[in-house]
C-alpha cells in the first residue's frame, strides 16, 4: 500500500472537502478555547472590579486608616473606616468553625478510610455530601432559632447574635468539605505501606496515625485550606445569627458583623450607585479576596512542600 | 521463664493497643454521629415549626405582611426562571471548557494558567460572585436587578462545578474509544461529539445537577445585586398567545428566590413570620436533597452499568 493511496482513502472527496473539514475543526477549537477563557475572563473582571473600585474608595479613605481605625461606622455622620472590626468578626467566627470542623472532619476520615465498614461507608459518604448541599440561610435559620437558644439554656448570659453559635454551625456545616477530601486522600495511599506497617505489627490507628495521615498530609492541607475559605467567605449563618453590628472583639460570646455580613448588610439597603458606601463593599470584598487568596497560597505551599509521589 | 514473662507482657501491650482501637472506633462513629444528629435536629426543628403552615395556599400565595397569608407563589417561579437562565449559561459554557482542558489542550503554559485559575476560582466566596455580578452585569452592561443579571451571577458560580464534573467524565473513557474512532477516520470533533460525550453524558449530568442544586440555594450573591425581597406579582409569562408565542421580557423584570423569601422571615422579630420561614426553608431543603439525591443516584447507576 502506497502512502498516496492511503491518502485518498481516508479523506473521500476532494481536496476542498478537507479544507472545508479542516476550516470546521480549526473553528470548533477556537470556539471551545473560548470557553475555557471564560474562567480566565471571570477572575481578571473580579480583580479588575474590585481593584477599580477600591481605587476610588482609597482615595477619598487613606489606606492607613483603613487598616487602623477601630470603628467601622461608613453609614453613620460621624463616619469612621477601619476595617479591623469586620476583619476581628471575620476571623473569631472561622477560628471557632474551624475549631468544630477540623477536629471531628479528620476524625470522621480517619474512621471511613480505615476502619468503617464497607456498608457503613457507603451510606456515610452520601449522607455527608447531602449535609453540605444544605443551603446555607437554611443553616442560619438553624443557628438563630435553635442553636443560639439551646446555648443560653447553659450559658444565660449570652446573647441573642452571637458568633458563637454562627461558627458552630458553620463548623458543623463545613465538616464535609474537610471530611469528604482528606478521606479521599487518605485512601489514595497505596495499600502496600499499609500492609508494610501492618506487617511490623502496629494496629490500625497506629497506621492511620503515623504512615497514613503523613503520607496523605499534602491532600489533608488542601480539604483545611478548602474549609478555611468556606469559612471566611461564608455569608448567610453570620448575617442571621452572628448580629450586623461591627464590633471590634475577640470574644466568640459577643455579638459582631463579619465583612461577608456586612455586605449583605448594605446591600439590602438602597445605596446609590457611586456614593462612598456603595464602594465599601468593594473594598470590603477586596479584603475579604485577599485574605481568601492568602490562605490559597499557604494552601498551594503546603501541597508542594509534602507532596508524595508513589 | 524469662521467655513466659515476656510472652504476658507482649500479650499486654497487645490488648492495650487494641483497646486503644477500639477507642478510637467509638470516637469516629460518635463524631459522626454528631454530624448526623445536627442534620436530624435541624429537619426535626423545621418540621415541626413549619409543616403546620405547609399547604396549597403556601404555594400559590405572593408574600404579605399578614404572616398567616403569605405564601412563596413569587418565589419558587423567580427560582425557576433565574435556575433557567444559569443552566442556559453555565452548561455549555462549562461543558465546551472541560473538553477543551481534556482533549485539545496543548501541554503549555496557557493551559497551566487555566487550570490553576479553575481550581482558584472555586475557592473564591459567593459573596465575590456577587460583588462582581452588581459592578459588571447590574450596572456596566445596564442589566439592572433582574432575573438576567443573577442568572448569570450564579452560572459563573458553578461553573468550576461543571466544568470538573466534565472533564472528569471524559477522562474516565478509555483511550482505547478514541483510537478506534480516529482508526475509522473521524476527525477530533467527530470523535468528542460522537463518542466522548455521549457516553459521559451520564457524569456531567450530575456535575450539573449538583451544580444547580448549590445555585439554588445561594442567597449571597442575590442579595448583593439588590434583589428587592417584597416581590407581590409575577415576572411576565414567558408564553405568549400571538406569534411568535415565545417572550424574553421576563429575562429583565425584578424578582425575589426561595433563599431570599427565607432569609427575610428568619429576620424578622415576630414569631409567626419564623414559622414562614421553616415552611419556606422545608421546601428548600426537600428541593436541594432531591437534586443531590438525583445526582447521586445517577453517578450510583453509572459506575454499575460502565465496565469498560
Amino acid at each position: 500500500m502506497t502512502p498516496q493511496f492511503l491518502a485518498e482513502s481516508s479523506q473521500p472527496g476532494s481536496l476542498g472537502y478537507s479544507y472545508r473539514r479542516h476550516l470546521r475543526e480549526r473553528f470548533i477549537e477556537i470556539l471551545l478555547f473560548l470557553t475555557a477563557f471564560v474562567s480566565v475572563a471571570i477572575t481578571l473582571a473580579i480583580v479588575v472590579m474590585l481593584v477599580k473600585e477600591s481605587l476610588v474608595f482609597f482615595q477619598k479613605v487613606p489606606v492607613w486608616d483603613f487598616l487602623t481605625d477601630t470603628q467601622w461606622t461608613p453609614l453613620f455622620d460621624d463616619a469612621h473606616y477601619g476595617i479591623l472590626p469586620l476583619v476581628s468578626g471575620t476571623l473569631v467566627s472561622s477560628a471557632v468553625a474551624l475549631l468544630v470542623a477540623i477536629p471531628l472532619g479528620t476524625i470522621i476520615a480517619i474512621y471511613l478510610s480505615e476502619f468503617a465498614p464497607f456498608a457503613v461507608r457507603e451510606i456515610a459518604k452520601p449522607f455527608l455530601e447531602m449535609l453540605g448541599g444544605v443551603p446555607t440561610v437554611v443553616y442560619g435559620y438553624f443557628a438563630l432559632l435553635f442553636v443560639t437558644p439551646l446555648l443560653q439554656k447553659i450559658f444565660p448570659e449570652l446573647p441573642g447574635f452571637s458568633l458563637l453559635s454562627a461558627g458552630l454551625v458553620m463548623g458543623i456545616m463545613i465538616i464535609p468539605y474537610v471530611s469528604s477530601m482528606s478521606e479521599d486522600a487518605m485512601r489514595a495511599v497505596p495499600m502496600h505501606l499499609r500492609e508494610g506497617s501492618y506487617a511490623m505489627g502496629a494496629t490500625r490507628i497506629q497506621t492511620a496515625i503515623r504512615v497514613v495521615i503523613p503520607a496523605a498530609f499534602s491532600g489533608i492541607a488542601a480539604a483545611y485550606i478548602l474549609g478555611v475559605s468556606r469559612a471566611v467567605g461564608e455569608t448567610m449563618v453570620v448575617a442571621i445569627a452572628a448580629g450586623m453590628q461591627p464590633n471590634l472583639t475577640w470574644n466568640p460570646t459577643e455579638p459582631a458583623a463579619t465583612i461577608t455580613a456586612y455586605i449583605v448588610q448594605v446591600s439590602l439597603g438602597d445605596l446609590p450607585h457611586g456614593s462612598i458606601g456603595y464602594q465599601t463593599i468593594f473594598a470590603a470584598g477586596l479584603t475579604l479576596l485577599l485574605i481568601t487568596l492568602t490562605f490559597n497560597i499557604i494552601g498551594h505551599i503546603l501541597r508542594k512542600r509534602y507532596r508524595e509521589v508513589y | 521463664m524469662r521467655s513466659t514473662k515476656n510472652l504476658q507482657e507482649i500479650r499486654l501491650i497487645i490488648a492495650r493497643h487494641k483497646r486503644l482501637d477500639l477507642l478510637f472506633m467509638v470516637i469516629g462513629v460518635l463524631a459522626l454521629m454528631i454530624a448526623v444528629l445536627t442534620f436530624v435536629a435541624l429537619f426535626a426543628h423545621m418540621l415541626i415549626d413549619g409543616m403546620p403552615r405547609l399547604s396549597w395556599d403556601f404555594f400559590t400565595s405572593f408574600p404579605s405582611r399578614h404572616p398567616r397569608s403569605a405564601g412563596i407563589l413569587s418565589a419558587w417561579v423567580g427560582t425557576t426562571l433565574v435556575m433557567l437562565v444559569t443552566a442556559a449559561a453555565a452548561v455549555p459554557i462549562g461543558i465546551g471548557a472541560g473538553v477543551y482542558l481534556e482533549e485539545y489542550a496543548p501541554k503549555n503554559i496557557i493551559t497551566e494558567i487555566l487550570e490553576i485559575n479553575i481550581t482558584n476560582l472555586a475557592g473564591i466566596p459567593s459573596i465575590i460572585y456577587g460583588l462582581l455580578a452588581l459592578g459588571i452585569f447590574v450596572y456596566q452592561l445596564g442589566l439592572g436587578q433582574s432575573i438576567l443579571s443573577a442568572g448569570l451571577a450564579l452560572a459563573l458560580l458553578i461553573l468550576p462545578i461543571v466544568i470538573v464534573a466534565t472533564r472528569e467524565a471524559i477522562r474516565s473513557i478509555p483511550v482505547a474509544i478514541r483510537e478506534g474512532a480516529y482508526a475509522l477516520g473521524a476527525s477530533k470533533w467527530q470523535t468528542v461529539s460522537d463518542h466522548l460525550l455521549p457516553y459521559s453524558a451520564a457524569g456531567i449530568m450530575t456535575g450539573v445537577i449538583i451544580g444547580l442544586a448549590r445555585a439554588i440555594g445561594e442567597t449571597a450573591p442575590i442579595i448583593t445585586i439588590g434583589a428587592l425581597t417584597f416581590i407581590a406579582f409575577l415576572p411576565p409569562s414567558p408564553i405568549k398567545a400571538e406569534f411568535p408565542f415565545l417572550s424574553f421580557e421576563w429575562l429583565t423584570a425584578p424578582f425575589t428566590v426561595m433563599p431570599i423569601q427565607m432569609f427575610n422571615w428568619v429576620s424578622r422579630p415576630q414569631e409567626e413570620f419564623q414559622f414562614n420561614a421553616a415552611a419556606a426553608g422545608l421546601v428548600l431543603v426537600v428541593m436541594t436533597l432531591t437534586m443531590n439525591a438525583f445526582a447521586i443516584y445517577v453517578r450510583y447507576r453509572m459506575r454499575k452499568n460502565i465496565k469498560w
